[in-house]
């Protein structure tokens, strides 16, 4: 597999990209496809493969003012146009403006009888019309491959295709070609063997259960490139890739900040509260009020209007409202209102995989603003420490770049020292609140400590703290300082 | 396609030979096959078709947006118009008999008016 091919910058390579607008294609790229070139994307049917050249073309005209055409061999107009509305783009709009054109081929609907020498002169007036037409500088072929079953003399299909793809080269075009996915190859029919500079792979499988979807960028020339697999999504606003961490650490800082929803717990915080989109960790014991300190986030939240998720992963929706029912907080008011969602789930019914693909699902779905993870310790069991982390820093990584506050609850043992998280969220962790439960003085006293919380002073005291009918409340200290 | 019998009944031909013949021949400028093809199927429309036909000849470098309109892929394509169905024959057309076949220039029992017009009236 070939990689960058100098020592230089790692991230932008020495060929112009075209960025495909597609969330997460870029990062795992490095800024897009390759531009004035052919890029192959394959796989089996079903696997978003049309999606994907639509969404680029669609983005290309949109984000980046590049007028594009598609030329499709398989579906007609009508059915394009129409399986992309639900995402969201309006193609006749994009056509009426020149900014689109969709020319169709509906190759197996037609019986061509050969008689003697011909050649696909016939495609490539098509398509420089088109281009012309509307000045496009992305294509996509969609899919080419069609041809084989429709023509029988292969020979002239393969030559006037390494012609076609060396056109698109000559005339700068940046392009897709989709190819089904064969036995043992990556397409039925070699079209690897003509686009060289960039091949990526759609895969659809289904797991435990759940589908999961993933692409792969198997080769392209001259750029550096997550090789791994990543799951994208279908969803209402078009493909998502996600990758495992984005390949630059380019997070927009928010200074918002916001409450915890505790009044004298924000107090501990230099800021007054936490940094919106931030990631904070809660840990502690049995019994030490984790589930009950997040829900004061939670109810912060649904108070300020803002929707909140609650994977809740030991305990069911109904155990959860009523449990906080009993420190004042009535969750199922929220809940009601559409504001807070509880997702119960055990983490060992599902692999890890799956697990990232829900946890998309429902952020895209209910589009929060916090996002509740608790406790995160079944995790463990169903994955490496290295998967784990990689993992949860996938999940932080997608939350910061939305500007998504997390809150984690952790278990810790007694006896086990309690910087160790075990997880290793810790490092991933802005804010780190340790709590515990001791017994001193024949009675159980809970604490409250902020062992980190990132960019701002906080309180290092440790604050004993309270729960009951009216929920979590810090006890004050006598002559304590800052 | 090389089924066409010679010896077969004639008896539907006349119905098929008295309707009009209205083809297409799209080409691309003046490439080699694509002048094959035009001599061929004028060859062919000479021998054949008396003065029942028209054809038009489609150059797509001249008119581009046809290539489109029309669903044109591969150059030269013969497309038969009339009388339907509609017919696609792609190639230089250097198989005159087969052309004949591809046009339903043959009655129902495959037989083919050019046998007729190619053996000696006996």
């Amino acid at each position: 597999m070939p990689r960058k091919k100098s020592s230089g910058n790692p991230v932008h390579s020495e060929f112009p990209k075209a960025p495909t607008g597609i969330q997460g294609l870029d990062e795992i790229t490095g800024g897009g496809l390759p531009r004035g070139r052919t890029t192959l994307v394959c796989g089996s049917p079903g696997c978003g493969k049309t999606l994907l050249g639509m969404e680029f073309l669609v983005r290309g005209i949109l984000e980046s003012g590049e007028p594009g055409v598609m030329l499709a061999f398989e579906e007609t107009a009508e059915e394009l146009t129409q399986n992309v509305r639900s995402l969201g783009f309006d193609l006749d709009d994009l056509i009426k403006d020149n900014k689109l054109i969709l020319d169709t081929i509906p190759i197996e609907a037609t019986e061509f009888e050969e008689n003697g020498e011909y050649d696909l002169e016939g495609l490539f007036v098509r398509l420089g019309d088109a281009i012309d037409t509307i000045g496009a500088k992305r294509i996509v072929l969609d899919t080419i491959e069609v041809l084989f079953g429709g023509l029988s003399n292969q020979g002239i299909i393969r030559s006037e295709l390494r012609r076609l793809f060396q056109w698109l080269k000559n005339r700068n075009m940046t392009s897709i070609v989709t190819g089904e996915r064969g036995e043992g190859s990556l397409t039925r029919q070699g079209l690897e063997e003509y686009v060289s500079d960039c091949v990526i792979l759609l895969d659809h499988r289904v797991n435990e259960q759940m589908s999961t979807r993933r692409l792969r960028v198997v080769k392209y020339r001259g750029s550096m490139h997550g090789t791994n697999e990543f799951p994208f999504l279908i969803e209402q606003h078009g493909l998502s890739v996600l990758p495992i961490t984005s390949l630059v650490l380019e997070h927009k800082i928010s200074k918002d900040i916001i409450s915890t929803g505790l009044p004298q717990l924000d107090e501990m915080f230099g800021i007054k509260g936490v940094y919106r989109g931030s990631t904070i960790l809660v840990t502690g014991g049995v019994g030490t009020g984790k589930s009950s300190l997040v829900s004061h986030f939670a109810d912060a939240a649904c108070r300020r209007g803002e929707p909140a998720i609650y994977f809740a992963f030991e305990e069911s929706s109904p155990q959860i409202i009523r449990n906080m029912k009993s420190i004042g907080l009535s969750l199922d008011k929220w809940v009601k209102k559409g504001l807070l969602q509880i997702q119960a789930s055990r983490p060992t019914l599902f692999g890890l995989e799956s697990h990232l693909v829900n946890f998309y699902n429902a952020v895209h779905t209910y589009a929060p603003q916090l996002v509740i993870m608790d406790p995160i310790n079944d995790f463990l069991s169903i994955g490496s420490p290295r998967e784990i982390k990689s993992l949860f820093l996938r999940m932080v990584d997608f939350l910061r770049s939305r500007q998504i506050t997390l809150i984690c609850t952790a278990l810790t043992t007694p006896g086990e020292s309690s910087q160790d998280t075990e997880v290793g969220v810790s490092s991933l962790a802005d804010t780190w609140i340790l709590l515990s439960n001791r017994e001193y003085d024949g009675e159980h006293q809970r604490q409250l400590y902020i062992l980190k919380s990132r960019g701002m002073a906080h309180s290092h005291q440790v604050r004993g703290y309270t729960m009951n009918h009216r929920g979590w409340h810090l006890k004050e200290v006598s002559g304590g300082h800052r | 396609m090389e089924k066409a019998s010679k010896t077969s009944s004639k008896s539907k031909r006349h119905a098929a030979k008295d309707s009009p013949y209205h083809l297409t021949l799209y080409v691309a400028g003046h490439s080699p096959k694509s002048r094959l093809a035009m001599s061929n199927l004028q060859q062919l429309c000479d021998t054949h078709l008396s003065s029942k036909y028209t054809v038009e000849i489609v150059d797509l470098l001249r008119e581009p947006k046809r290539a489109r309109l029309d669903q044109i892929l591969a150059i030269p394509t013969l497309v038969k118009k009339l009388p339907p169905p509609l017919k696609k024959i792609i190639g230089d057309l250097s198989n005159a008999e087969k052309v004949l076949v591809g046009l339903d220039l043959s009655d129902e029992s495959g037989g083919v008016i050019m046998s007729s017009a190619m053996e000696p009236p006996s």
